[in-house]
């Protein structure tokens, strides 16, 4: 005689294909009813696995598996929306960019960003990396007098540390002025990559 | 590791998705059956990301859910009543496409042809795990007769399930 528990452990689990179906409706009425506040999907780069984030109004989060992405998404909820759902298609021209910028195709990103991680003086030293072209690099103190304090050196290093869009917004072209490499938000390695792709081009 | 400070930050919604997804679908198949199952799941879920910002620190995530969904697959049946009276028609089940999806088991067919108190009594208690007490605030009534009504649906169970099982 079976008892009550088992009775319904007879019950099969739910199917993946079934899961899948109902979390990409759930994406779709979610964002129908502009509750999807943050989406995000991960994608696979030569330096490692990217996570993406993106609010409504653009790129809001790119994450080095280095920084623990579940720890990063649990920042976002708390920092942004807890709204947050894997939805690949709002990052799709995002992981296409990204895509060609490896492939060495694209040497700018033009998608719309959301700097709202960043403020006050670290969000306008990163307005101002995009003006180190591609394949260039600048010292932290020349980087320093662009945002207009030309003292602030060690500001401009705490801000490329903590950028939270790398690769797209180019922290990475932010050397020392001795010219050796200096930090970076992905572990020197990564820097060195993208550097070495992005001066053999 | 960072610890979460209790009462600040909320996990990510989909971690609630993954981690109770699958039991929100089992409840509503269990209450409503096939054919409006997916609708109901979906509607839980929409309703619980939208209000999700605003859910109070250490609220038992899942008995929340199992609240939204309930009264979820209630609309669907006051939905379906109508449907009924206006049209006499019985929407059919949708067609399988060779996939069992989950649905093999002759169990949910036995569940479907329960009183609706049974079904949600059985869903809750069983394959949520709620204690009666838990369940008896969502179905209404009192402890003793949302145990009972479960009793009931599966003394009901035992004589109609393991004869429908092919297995």
């Amino acid at each position: 005689m079976m008892n009550e528990r088992d009775l319904f452990a007879a019950l099969p689990t739910i199917d993946e294909a079934v899961s899948r179906r109902l979390h990409q409706r759930l994406v779709d009425v979610a964002n129908a009813a502009g509750l999807l506040d943050v989406a995000y999907r991960t994608i696979e780069t030569p330096v490692g696995t990217l996570l993406l984030a993106a609010t409504a109004k653009g790129l809001v989060r790119v994450a080095y598996a280095s920084e623990d992405h579940d720890l990063v998404l649990e920042r976002l909820a708390r920092d942004v929306s807890p709204r947050i759902l894997r939805a690949p298609a709002r990052l799709d021209g995002v992981a296409r960019e990204i895509e060609e910028y490896f492939a060495r195709r694209r040497s700018t990103f033009d998608v719309p960003l959301d700097l709202q991680l960043s403020h006050g003086f670290r969000r306008r030293v990163l307005s101002h990396l995009p003006e180190i072209g591609y394949g260039k690099t600048a010292s932290y103190a020349a980087v320093a007098k662009a945002a207009g304090h030309p003292k602030a050196v060690r500001a401009v290093g705490s801000a490329c540390a903590n950028n939270p869009l790398p690769v797209v917004v180019p922290c990475h072209r932010v050397v020392r002025s001795d010219g050796t490499i200096g930090q970076y938000v992905g572990g020197v390695e990564a820097k060195h990559m993208l550097l070495a792709l992005e001066s053999a081009a | 590791m960072a610890t979460k400070s209790i009462g600040v930050s909320q996990q990510p919604f989909e971690e609630i998705v993954a981690e109770h997804g699958p039991t929100v679908l089992r409840v509503c198949r269990a209450v409503l059956g096939r054919v409006d199952a997916e609708d109901a799941w979906s509607e839980t879920f929409l309703a619980a990301l939208s209000a999700y910002p605003r859910l109070r620190a250490n609220s038992n995530i899942e008995a929340w859910l199992v609240t939204i969904a309930h009264r979820k697959a209630l609309d669907h049946l006051r939905a379906a009543s109508r449907r009924l009276v206006v049209t006499d028609e019985v929407p059919e089940r949708p067609a399988k496409d060779g996939s069992p999806e989950g649905w093999e088991s002759g169990l949910w067919e036995a569940l479907e042809a329960l009183p609706l108190k049974q079904r949600q009594t059985i869903a809750y208690h069983y394959l949520v795990g709620m204690p009666y007490l838990q369940v008896a605030e969502i179905v209404g009534g009192s402890e003793d007769a949302a145990r009972r009504a479960a009793a009931d649906g599966i003394a009901t169970l035992r004589k109609t399930f393991p004869k429908g099982e092919s297995r």
